[in-house]
């Protein structure tokens, strides 16, 4: 008999879907008038599970006889979710009125899709680790589709459906051959048989279960090699939705990387380390190379994800605490650059229509110097260059990477950095070096002002405190591998 | 006094400046003529307050001075520390002094987004002397690496034809060297816990990994000295830049590479220093030599002047890698030399560049006729270039080649002739732009320098001359510090030789 207090861990994630339907509900009663109230509410029911997740007692605690895990390497993420997740939804509200796509269901599949995400970054079994994984990505692909009038929307839905239930299937071969060779699908009981083995190593099957389980997450990720669906999705989904892929599921998938490597898979860092060190280079050169000739700024941004990733896996790769720490304090510079960054994208608007070319940001500078500048930032911070956040993510990944001795894997790490300071450089160019081009409309709402101010200010301001992010993020990371 | 937070003041009240800029609203003519005006007074404000350190810096202490230590990431063990020593505190004077002249020089040459302009150099300023303060090592490479921010833009945005090209390359090449540098970094920090300076000093790191941290460091210091053959960075950039740019590029910039050799370099990898002296010299006099007679051949006044600039460089490396008390207090009294007299050669350019609108030296001659009081100017500037004695230039060479003749004859004669070189090269230009007989028709209008290019150069030539005739003051404060610092590595270098012969 399930009690109270067992449900208790699970108390975000129960309050979350009983919001989902709720709204639902409450969507298909009203009709789409209702949009802009949906959302709002959808907002408001994040922040209060916010609030819930943290009066949850921290501590490691699971819950449904072991498949589910809360830690403050749960909540950390979480919340980064959280945050995600919100700033998705503002920024659409005014956005999706423009285009005529209001409709009610966008704020409840992203809340769906972030019910996945919780349940992902909580897993302990990979049972339920894939239950989380393909709640997050049913909603996603309908998301991406969400413009269904549009070629390219319907498209990019439909290329994302089809690569992600490609991941999704190779994921699962990778649980059940997992499952197979080793008689269970828990993370604890992972972890014990492997502490087990002494110095045997694991039978060969394993090894080709996990692959394929990486190979699954990687995709997630979007690190290369599976990667190429990503500048098209990006491309092809309207623009907040564009935001909400470029944040939200990367950092649950992040999370969800971090968790099932350092946890039962720990021991066999032998065996993985070198193949997220070659995914973490491929990521990082090829994000770097490809974006040069992208003139699109949504797959620009796509390719920097990419790279962006490469970087995290670098932290991943050293597979210490120190590396955890670099991921969860490069994450979260990287989801406030990357929000920040799909604002400004959002206030590429020209006689009522969106643009993307990057070429039509010239000259903004003049035109709309505090845009410019805004977006400026992001670009020096994505680049990594101090004094702005983006510094300090790539400082913890690669202090990380030296420790554990990855010398090579850092020389190329920062090689990529400059090579891909390249192409944020150019956007700067465009902006403050080329004649003017016409002036974007200025229908950019004030919540989305907002988010782009407060953005700004945290990648610029970021260097007077960082330890509070780091601090957090270490404690996150020593709990999550001393459990 | 002690407790008076006079660095952080100095560093961050740029920065205060620049906000109140960019509050300034209006239309364009109030804007640029108020933004002008708010980054004179606050550029001249701070260059008053560094003063204080002038004043205050006790002369006899080779230990850091004024110094301030608060925790800032207590995660990593980085604070917030700054202080300034003899090696690094009329560097402290030179950023300072340079500002309130550009801001000054560029007051009729910048037109266009004055207010953008104005707070990008008074953020560079923060930048620059933040960087000679820093006494952490994480703290040095933020500012170090976040000037390339506001330079960046100023060559992209008023620079000239090739503006983005020029911008582009510097970063780049500059940011490449830098990264390089973070990781060794990183590596001396989990090495020895900390990335305090005034510990890692004292601190002796390994021998083995010594070599691969100095070269780490060289990426990053050799591209900004520049170092021949990385070089090729500088006459982009200086010819592309604007005359201020230009200014503070050859003025400080190229100083934060040789004075990272002296802060980190040398004191911190004497073993790896010592191993890769003869490399250093070699490159060293390749410059020397090479950018000199590539100097002759310019056609640009500026990229001539930039060239020049690689050749003194040649000499500042030089004399930090003979070791000795000379060569070393030689080099960093060259490199405040080259830093006034640089800047006011490039200043020079800039006087006539904005009244005719080309650098090229053929389009000049016999402008003695039209404008003696810029003649007079040019000549001291050109002069000190050359090393005349009375000139502070001088005074930098004769100490590094007294200093070079004792560790290598042959290095030494070799430099020497970059004297000569520099001599012709710099003459010739004289000759070529002032003397001669004023023939072009558009140079017959033109008219002298006003009061205000007059106030620029002013203090830019009473300094050279006053370092010139009566060195003692400058070489009085760098002195103590230098002989520490070469103590520092006899001693370090003798404890080696112990160990190898133990071994034996």
């Amino acid at each position: 008999m399930l009690s109270m207090t067992q449900l208790m861990p699970a108390l975000p994630e129960i309050v979350l879907a009983c919001t989902c339907m709720a709204l639902l509900m409450l969507g298909v009663f009203r009709g789409d008038s209702s949009t802009r109230s949906v959302s709002w509410i959808a907002v408001l029911a994040l922040v209060v599970v916010g609030v819930v997740l943290t009066s949850v007692q921290s501590g490691r605690m699971v819950a449904f006889g072991g498949q589910f895990i809360v830690d403050d390497f749960a909540h950390f993420m979480k919340w980064l979710v959280i945050i995600g997740s919100s700033l998705a939804i503002i920024m659409s509200i005014n956005f999706n009125e423009q285009e005529s796509i209001a409709r009610f269901e966008y704020p409840v599949l992203i809340l769906f899709a972030t019910l996945g995400m919780f349940m992902m970054v909580s897993a302990n079994d990979l049972i339920s680790l894939y239950v989380g994984l393909e709640l997050q990505s049913l909603a996603l692909y309908v998301v991406a589709a969400f413009r269904r009038d549009s070629l390219k929307s319907s498209e990019a839905g439909l290329k994302y459906f089809v690569l992600g239930a490609l991941s999704s299937g190779m994921l699962l071969y990778g649980c059940s051959l997992i499952y197979g060779f080793a008689g269970t699908t828990s993370f604890d009981g992972l972890a014990t048989l492997f502490k087990g083995l002494g110095g045997t190593g694991p039978s060969v099957g394993l090894v080709v279960g996990l692959v394929f389980l990486i190979a699954g997450l990687a995709f997630k990720v979007s690190a290369v090699p599976f990667h190429m669906w990503t500048p098209d999705v990006y491309e092809g989904a309207p623009t907040p939705v564009t935001a909400f892929f470029a944040v939200a599921p990367k950092i649950a998938a992040i999370a969800l990387f971090i968790r099932v490597l350092t946890g039962p898979f720990g021991v066999l860092i032998a065996d993985w380390q070198q193949v997220i060190v070659l995914i973490s280079i491929a990521s990082m050169v090829l994000g770097a190379l490809a974006a040069i000739w992208q003139d699109n700024i949504k797959r620009l941004l796509a390719y920097s994800s990419i790279g962006h990733m490469g970087y995290a896996l670098i932290g991943l790769a050293a597979g210490t605490e120190a590396g955890v720490r670099g991921i969860l304090v490069y994450m979260t510079i990287y989801l406030a650059m990357n929000v920040g960054t799909f604002c400004c994208v959002l206030a590429m608007r020209r006689n009522g229509r969106m643009v993307e070319g990057i070429s039509d940001l010239a000259g903004l500078a003049r035109n709309q110097p505090m845009l410019a500048l805004s977006l400026a930032i992001f670009m020096f911070s994505m680049a990594g260059i101090p004094p702005l956040a983006g510094f300090f993510g790539k400082l913890y990944i690669f202090l990380a990477a030296i420790e554990s001795g990855l010398y090579t894997l850092a020389i190329i790490g920062v090689l990529a950095s400059v090579i891909g300071s390249y192409y944020y450089l150019r956007i700067i160019k465009i902006m403050y070096f080329d004649e003017p081009a016409e002036v974007f409309d200025r229908t950019i709402g004030r919540e989305v002002k907002i988010i782009l101010v407060g953005t700004t200010l945290f990648v610029t301001f970021f260097i007077i405190r960082p330890d509070i992010v780091v601090s957090g993020a270490g404690t996150a990371a020593r709990m999550l591998l001393a459990g | 006094m002690s407790d008076f937070p006079i660095l952080s003041l100095v560093t961050f009240l740029p920065l205060v400046g620049a906000f109140f800029i960019l509050l300034i609203r209006g239309d364009n003519e109030v804007v640029a003529r108020n933004a002008r005006m708010t980054a004179l007074w606050t550029s001249s404000i701070t260059f008053f307050l560094s003063l204080l350190l002038w004043t205050g810096f006790d002369r006899k202490s080779a230990a850091f001075q004024f110094v301030e230590k608060n925790p800032w990431i207590e995660s990593f063990d980085i604070s917030y520390h700054m202080g300034v020593d003899g090696i690094s505190v009329l560097f402290v004077l030179l950023s300072t002094l340079l500002t309130p002249i550009c801001v000054l020089a560029s007051w009729d040459a910048i037109k266009v987004r004055v207010r953008e302009y104005m707070i990008a150099f008074l953020v560079l300023e923060t930048l620059m002397v933040g960087m000679f303060c820093a006494l952490d090592f994480v703290l040095f490479y933020i500012f170090f690496e976040g000037v390339l921010i506001p330079m960046f833009l100023i060559i992209g945005v008023w620079g000239g034809q090739r503006r983005v090209y020029a911008a582009f390359k510097f970063f780049l090449y500059t940011l490449t060297g830098s990264v390089l540098m973070l990781l060794a970094i990183l590596a001396i920090y989990l090495q020895a816990g900390t990335t305090d300076v005034p510990t890692l000093l004292k601190y002796a790191l390994p021998g083995d990994i010594q070599y691969w941290l100095w070269l780490a460091f060289f990426a990053s210091f050799a591209v900004k000295v520049p170092m021949w053959p990385v070089h090729t960075w500088l006459p982009d950039a200086h010819v592309e830049a604007p005359t201020a740019g230009s200014v503070i590029l050859a003025g400080v910039l190229l100083k934060m590479g040789a004075y990272g050799f002296l802060r980190f370099s040398v004191p911190m990898l004497p073993i790896a220093t010592d191993f890769f002296t003869p490399m250093v010299f070699s490159l060293s006099i390749i410059a020397v030599i090479y950018t000199s007679l590539v100097a002759l051949v310019q056609l640009d006044m500026k990229k001539l002047i930039a060239y020049s600039s690689v050749a003194h460089m040649g000499f500042v490396t030089l004399g930090i890698f003979t070791l000795n008390q000379q060569g070393v207090t030689g080099a960093i009294f060259q490199m405040l030399s080259h830093g006034i007299v640089s800047a006011a050669l490039f200043l020079c350019v800039g006087v006539i560049y904005d009244r005719m609108h080309t650098r090229e030296i053929s389009r000049y001659g016999g402008l003695a006729e039209r404008m003696p009081v810029y003649a007079f100017f040019f000549m001291i500037f050109m002069l000190a270039s050359v090393g005349l004695p009375g000139t502070s230039g001088f005074v930098g060479e004769i100490l590094i080649l007294v200093g070079l003749f004792q560790v290598s004859t042959w290095a030494a004669t070799l430099a020497a002739t970059g004297v000569i070189l520099g001599a012709a090269y710099m003459l010739w230009l004289y000759r070529r732009v002032i003397f001669g007989k004023l023939t072009k028709d558009d140079l017959k209008s033109i008219m002298d320098m006003n009061r205000r290019e007059v106030a620029v150069f002013t203090p830019l030539l009473v300094l050279t001359i006053l370092m010139g005739v009566y060195p003692g003051p400058f070489l009085e404060i760098i002195e103590v510090s230098v002989a520490n610092l070469v103590d520092q590595h006899k001693t370090a270098m003798a404890a080696v030789e112990a160990l190898s012969v133990s071994g034996r």
